[in-house]
């Protein structure tokens, strides 16, 4: 199916108000989906025969400022050799998304990483620790407003350049 | 002074206790098997035949206990300097460290990445350091040679228990 039969089938069954879909952008086209319908887009996607979107190929967050955060899947169906990206958006103050590892459970460690990195907690996730920072790390540093710390555990995160002193 | 020359049958030398100490001790001198990034795999081909480090009596050892050198070969992130810090203090004395490549000299490439360490001495003492990215062979066997220098040149029998 092309991306327009994908959201015609999509849009028959959740209404056209919500999804908005994105195709002049560079890259492939998209559809903005409410964060609360996620789950049960995404296990629409999944179980629709004509989908059939067997696979969730990636889940990744995307700091998008002044105030929002995103998180994109990028789904395939291996039956169907067609793919959808979709995007869920919400604001870095309160960063909650529901998890889609009951869908797919590839899900599990990428929402790990989405939280380890860009801060976004999925709600009804099984296990949501960092998956690669330190435990103990403070602060999400792929966050455009992300400062580092001065030290880890007493290493100094900086190292004056030789060439230019006074840049520290 | 008495001069021993030609006094001695042939199978005698003479030699300075300190220089037969350290002879020996820079004739085994025996590296971690630690390996963090890309220069672990330029140190694997430096252990490896061709440039053959086993003639100098440079063997990788599996265990930190029975270590005399660490090769910082690789970027250190800060989740993993601590583990560095922790398998440079089990290594018995005297130690010492090679730090290989920019990025265990400085942070290199990745040195304003949030996660990197910028420079392995930031955390434990380093004796040469490796200039390159990744240093070839050659340039890895002379850092492994000045630490034979600076050994020879150590007091060894004398030194502070």
């Amino acid at each position: 199916m092309s991306f327009e039969e994908l959201i015609q089938t999509l849009q028959g069954k959740f209404g056209a108000e919500s999804l908005v879909t994105t195709t002049d952008r560079a890259g492939d086209p998209f559809v903005m989906v409410p964060a609360a319908k996620i789950v049960e887009i995404l296990t629409f996607c999944r179980d629709d025969a004509s989908l059939a979107f067997d696979c969730l190929s990636n889940l990744t967050g995307v700091d998008a400022p002044p105030d929002d955060a995103e998180v994109v899947y990028h789904l395939f169906s291996y039956s169907k050799k067609h793919s959808l990206t979709c995007k869920v958006r919400v604001p870095k103050s309160n960063p909650h998304v529901s998890s889609v590892e009951k869908i797919y459970p590839t899900a599990n460690w990428q929402e790990r990483e989405a939280f380890d990195l860009i801060g976004i907690i999925f709600d009804g996730h099984s296990d949501l620790r960092r998956i690669m920072l330190p435990e103990d790390w403070i602060g999400h540093p792929l966050r455009k407003d992300y400062k580092e710390a001065a030290d880890y555990h007493g290493i100094s995160t900086s190292r004056p350049s030789l060439l230019y002193p006074e840049k520290g | 002074m008495l001069s021993l020359k030609g006094q001695l049958p042939d199978n005698i030398v003479t030699t300075k206790v300190d220089d037969v100490l350290n002879w020996a001790r820079a004739s085994s001198l025996w590296y971690l098997l630690f390996g963090l990034a890309c220069c672990g795999i330029e140190l694997m081909q430096t252990g490896g035949p061709r440039s053959d480090w086993d003639r100098f009596g440079a063997v990788f050892r599996a265990t930190p206990r029975q270590s005399d050198l660490m090769i910082v070969a690789g970027t250190l992130t800060y989740k993993m300097a601590l583990r560095t810090k922790i398998l440079y203090e089990q290594m018995p004395e005297p130690k010492y460290v090679i730090s290989m490549g920019s990025c265990a000299n400085c942070g290199g490439l990745f040195q304003l990445a949030y996660s990197v360490v910028k420079g392995v001495d930031k955390i434990i003492p380093v004796d040469v350091y490796v200039p390159g990215c990744p240093p070839r062979p050659e340039a890895l066997t002379q850092g492994l040679l000045k630490i034979q220098e600076k050994m020879m040149k150590e007091k060894f029998a004398r030194r502070a228990a």
